[in-house]
């Protein structure tokens, strides 16, 4: 449950974080103040209470609770929030292009969205992946706030069979299994590093 | 005669905040004119050069290349052509950069092509064939696999001279093009242009080599504070008496 957790965050949170990054720089003004206040509320409240306040949001809104809604609740509110982190890091890397590019590409006739895509966009990549890889291994140790909408995942099922046998091993064997889990993901994000290394 | 003018810029004005920066440029530019632009800097060389290429927009005046309005004056205020015209006008010139803005996770092969095939919809096999002969007209066929980081600034400028011609340009921008380069690696560069001038290219060259722009140059524009000063040819130029002229050309010589 938790490298699923870990996966659809992922999967979800990264392009909808770039999206909300979009908002952040809009030059309408509603919008960019809309997404502050989003990306502030995300980033200034714990993720413990954002799962808990999503996972009942039905029934406040609709007056009733969904069947079934808990594991669908605890990736909206895990992509929403790592959406919110992942925003400020792509507007980061946005913004530290080299007005230059942009107009190299405005003088070669590429459009806005060629632009983007083709020239700015790649590069951003490139400068991000560090910290995105932080955010990653975060998500990954995060993962273990799902126990509150009581879905099983692994550091609680570890700290369930602890208080059982009154012994601390299944909680260090949970935490290697972060461990080797996170060290796989550093693994990864290292290959994707030396694989854009290509250029400087 | 008409379409012997390629460039037509009219009463020019740009103020940034408070500050008029362009205060009533017109400048006329014919096919196969080589123009230098100097002066000191602040006075305007580099914006003007910024309203002509449309990365800058005028606040007053007109713009036309060949028979195309980029912009022009309606009832008293500026009115840009929409978008569709400006991406047409877009492919009459080229800009060659101070800083080169090469694509760093381009090829120099693809930093050329990229532009032809994804905005003019060259098909690839003329694209690359016809990057790799400006590739070797200018002395970089060895160069088409390389990275921008793995080239000096002098080969780093003549690729952004290439990626500019790729798109077979009518006129040909230079913003300072030697600026940003190690004096030893100005002339190779220099060199170019200096080839391109002696291919009949339309170009308008905003720099501070004051001997090369003496020798390359059809006529020499003098600006300070906004305004075009003196303009004439080479030798009417350097033996002006104009007294700020000569004042710019002696620190020059300092």
């Amino acid at each position: 449950m938790s490298v699923e957790i870990f996966a659809l965050t992922l999967l979800f949170s990264l392009p909808l974080g770039l999206l909300v990054s979009f908002g952040r720089m809009s030059r309408i003004k509603p919008v960019r103040y809309l997404v502050n206040f989003y990306i502030s509320i995300m980033r200034g409240t714990p993720l413990m209470l954002q799962l808990i306040v999503v996972y009942f949001a039905p029934y406040y809104v609709f007056g009733k609770t969904i069947n079934g809604f808990r594991f669908p609740a605890v990736i909206i509110a895990f992509s929403i929030n790592y959406a919110a982190y992942f925003a400020e890091i792509y507007r980061g890397g946005i913004e530290s292009m080299p007005k230059g590019q942009y107009e190299a590409a405005e003088v070669l006739g590429f459009n806005r969205f060629q632009t983007f895509f083709k020239i700015i966009f790649p590069q951003v990549i490139k400068r991000i992946l560090p910290a995105v890889t932080n955010e990653t291994i975060t998500l990954v140790k995060d993962t273990s706030l799902a126990f509150v909408l009581a879905e099983v995942e692994m550091f609680t099922m570890a700290k369930q069979i602890a208080a059982k046998d009154a012994s601390i091993m299944p909680l260090m064997v949970a935490g290697l299994f972060y461990y080797v889990f996170n060290a796989l993901v550093a693994m990864v994000m290292d290959r994707f590093e030396k694989k854009l290394s290509y250029y400087r | 005669m008409g379409n012997d003018v390629l460039l037509e810029i009219k009463n020019m004005k740009k103020s940034f905040n408070d500050l008029e920066v362009l205060k009533d440029i017109s400048l006329t530019v014919r096919r196969g004119e080589v123009i230098s632009v100097i002066g000191p800097s602040g006075s305007g060389k580099s914006t003007l050069l910024r309203c002509a290429t449309l990365l800058e927009k005028m606040d007053e005046g007109s713009l036309k290349y060949l028979d195309s309005y980029a912009a022009d004056m309606v009832d008293g205020r500026i009115k840009y052509a929409p978008k569709s015209e400006l991406k047409k006008i877009r492919n009459y010139f080229g800009l060659v950069f101070q800083n080169f803005n090469l694509f760093p996770h381009y090829s120099v092969l693809r930093n050329i092509t990229e532009a032809p095939i994804h905005t003019e919809h060259i098909p690839e096999r003329i694209a690359v064939a016809k990057a790799r002969e400006l590739l070797k007209d200018l002395g970089l066929s060895d160069k088409e696999n390389a990275y921008p980081f793995e080239l000096s600034g002098g080969q780093q400028q003549r690729v952004s001279i290439a990626r500019a011609l790729a798109k077979s340009p009518e006129v040909l921008f230079f913003d300072e093009p030697t600026s940003a380069l190690d004096p030893e690696l100005t002339g190779e560069v220099l060199r170019v242009i200096r080839k391109l001038a002696s291919q009949k290219m339309t170009m308008i060259i905003v720099t501070h080599e004051m001997q090369f722009a003496r020798e390359v140059s059809d006529r020499i524009i003098f600006m300070e504070n906004g305004v075009i000063e003196v303009e004439g040819t080479p030798d009417e130029l350097f033996n002006s008496q104009h007294g700020r002229l000569n004042e710019f050309l002696g620190r020059l010589k300092e």
